[in-house]
């Protein structure tokens, strides 16, 4: 069974007048099948993590470990990381003119599986994950998230990981800048993941409106660089009606 | 300005539509057009159409010091049945009769060289294979006239291909009988240190269709300026253009695109892709259509990605419009990153980091490679690409 095993994390990023510590110490354990929902402030550093994770070349890990299944994933490059089932649908999608959805789903599938997936079943297979997540056909042909609206481009991302069936699936605030009905769709298409139970699922969320729609095993609360406070599906609720306050005001474990 | 307002346009980036009595294409350059070299001045930096060319890498092209070496260039003609290939003299009558040399470079060309090649495909004869044109430098400098002429329906695919090292000025004319289609593809394939000035220009008949691709890889610097007018109506020229600008290159496309007959239609496509310090690319668009050229449609555009720091295009498309009854006008220019939140992004996707550069160049041309329509320079082109994008690993 797949493990995402992060430890004592620590990570800077280079500002204009030195380094700065984003994350201080984060500890989480996420195997195959569960979901985790991480909650937290505007700047706490939950896309940090993400793209520490991923191996965005902008942030430099400083302490710690990170392995899936005992492999160290801090090792890898960006590339082999995902190779390697890692997945990181992003905040904010970026624009990759001259590059077609189609030529671009087509190569990254014939990257992570290995070998090119045969034509035949593959057209079948893009098509039908495209209709289930209201994508409209001719964004097949469209350059990668040129001109994209906010909601079309977190479809496209979880089009990719519905085709790219990763192990562990980070999704930073794949909720925000949608409406009702682009959310309710996008949470099916990761439950659809979830419920194939081959997936460990790492949700940032800054809301709790999302996890009405995805049910998390554990909630993370996430602050100050690190997660200081965990719990089950309950700790949403509490979220909900307190904030975050509590958290950000030096109160539990700042 | 009410007929600006009815016309089509895309997104511009440096050009300009101006809606005019007269044109200013003409009074932008230093002289006008001449066949004689004394007619023009000796550029200093500052002109109009010399303001974006290094000078001092021209190799005295440009002021009178290059001196032919009378060998050191070799042309090889491959030209199937029924095409006629000449060498003739200078007075030969069907010199320059596509188009007059429109800057100091093309008046010194026109006024140096000693032979000029004629190749002529006759009235309706249709070729089946291409005519194959090889230039391939051998360290001389040299002055060449080239004529390319189809009798009336004819057509013809002519490959053009520059190799080498070389110090060259050129015209080369293009002259289209009624009916006639012809493809011309010039590769400018040259090592790193051939410089190559050429004004290309087509006389374009009535019903005819001219489509020319210029395709730039090599050279220290190379200055191309293909030259469209029209000889009847009904005529088409499509002018797609693809330059990969290396390290170190100057690689320079002006275009002229003269409606100066009623309903006839342009389209004019060109991209490049840059690459390493100092790779400049310079693109200029002119289009004009004249006060007497109604029912004109015409479109140019011109794109570029920037690979890597350090490298630098200049693109200016510039439509001027003397009548409002024409069919359709725009331009649009941009100039697009390759960036590392791209790189980062594919790659996150699973896919390497020299395969990710390869899709992104790749998809950006393909589109244009397609519209070539010559199989074997269509898969040479994306060979080529490949090896470009290799060699800035
Ligand atoms: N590349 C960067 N350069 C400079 N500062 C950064 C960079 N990335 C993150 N930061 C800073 O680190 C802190 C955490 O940012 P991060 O984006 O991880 O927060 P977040 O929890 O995802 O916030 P949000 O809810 O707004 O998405 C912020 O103060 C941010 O300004
Ligand atoms: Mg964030």
């Amino acid at each position: 069974m797949a493990t995402l095993e992060i430890r004592d994390l620590h990570v800077t990023v280079e500002v204009e007048n030195g380094t700065k510590e984003i994350l201080k110490g984060v500890d989480l354990t996420v195997k195959q099948g569960e979901t985790h929902a991480i909650m937290g402030p505007n700047g706490s550093g939950k896309s940090t993590l993400a793209y520490s994770l991923a191996g965005h070349p902008k942030y430099t890990i400083t302490g710690g470990t990170v392995t899936l299944d005992g492999e160290d994933v801090l090792e890898m490059s960006v590339d082999e990381r995902a190779r390697a089932g890692l997945f990181l649908a992003m905040q904010y999608p970026v624009e990759v003119p001259g590059v077609s959805v189609s030529n671009f789903l087509r190569t990254s599938a014939t990257a992570i599986r290995g070998e090119a997936p045969k034509l035949r079943t593959w057209v079948k297979e893009v098509k039908e994950a495209m209709e289930r997540l209201n994508i409209d056909p001719s964004f097949a042909e469209r350059n990668v998230n040129e001109g994209f609206s906010g909601g079309e481009k977190k479809r496209h991302e979880i089009l990719q990981l519905e085709l790219l069936k990763p192990k562990v699936a980070v999704l930073d605030e794949t909720d925000s800048g949608l409406d009702v009905d682009a959310l309710r769709v996008v949470s099916e298409g990761v439950n659809r993941v979830r419920e194939t139970g081959e997936v460990g699922t790492l949700l940032i969320t800054h809301y709790t409106r999302i996890l009405r729609y995805i049910k998390p095993d554990h909630v993370h609360v996430f602050s100050g660089g690190r997660i200081v406070e965990s719990g089950g599906a309950e700790l949403a609720d509490k979220l909900e009606e307190e904030g975050y306050e509590a958290y950000t005001k030096g109160g539990v474990s700042a | 300005m009410a007929e600006a307002q009815t016309i089509p346009v895309g997104s511009t980036t440096a050009g300009q539509i101006a809606v005019a009595a007269e044109s200013t294409v003409a009074t932008r350059m230093s002289a006008p057009p001449s066949f004689d070299v004394a007619d023009f001045p000796v550029p200093h930096g500052r002109e109009e159409e010399w303001r974006f060319t290094p000078l001092e890498r021209l190799r005295g092209l440009h002021d009178g010091t290059a001196v032919a070496t009378g060998e050191g260039l070799k042309v090889e003609i491959q030209a199937p049945e029924g095409v006629t290939v000449e060498t003739v003299g200078r007075d030969d009558a069907r010199l320059g009769k596509a188009g007059t040399p429109a800057d100091r470079i093309a008046a010194q060309a026109y006024s140096a060289f000693e032979k000029a090649g004629v190749v002529t495909v006759p009235k309706e004869t249709v070729l089946t294979e291409p005519i194959r044109i090889a230039v391939h430098g051998e360290g001389g400098t040299a002055y060449a006239h080239q004529v390319i002429e189809l009798g009336a329906f004819a057509e013809a695919v002519v490959v053009i291909d520059h190799t080498g090292d070389a110090v060259l000025a050129a015209n080369v004319d293009y002259l289209l009988g009624d009916g006639a289609k012809l493809t011309v593809v010039s590769v400018q394939d040259w090592d790193d240190k051939a410089v190559h000035v050429a004004q290309h220009n087509a006389l374009v008949g009535r019903d005819a269709s001219f489509k020319s691709v210029v395709v730039t890889f090599g050279g220290d610097l190379v200055r191309l300026h293909p030259r469209v007018s029209y000889a009847g109506t009904g005529g088409e020229a499509e002018l797609l253009g693809l330059y990969f600008t290396d390290k170190g290159q100057h690689q320079e496309h002006r275009l002229l695109v003269d409606h100066n007959t009623p309903h006839c239609k342009s389209n004019v496509v060109y991209k490049g892709a840059l690459q390493g310090d100092d790779a400049h690319a310079v693109w200029i668009g002119d289009v004009l259509i004249e006060a007497k050229a109604e029912g004109t449609d015409t479109y140019e555009m011109n794109r570029n990605l920037v690979l890597t720091d350090g490298a630098r295009v200049d693109s200016v498309p510039n439509l001027e419009i003397e009548t409002g009854e024409i069919v359709g006008a725009g331009h649009a220019s941009a100039t697009g990153r390759f960036d590392d939140e791209q790189l980062f992004y594919l790659m996150a996707r699973g896919i390497p980091a020299d395969e990710a550069r390869r899709l992104v160049v790749r998809g950006f041309f393909a589109e244009l490679v397609q519209q070539i329509g010559v199989d074997d320079i269509e898969q040479r082109l994306l060979v080529k690409i490949d090896e470009e994008l290799e060699a800035s690993v």
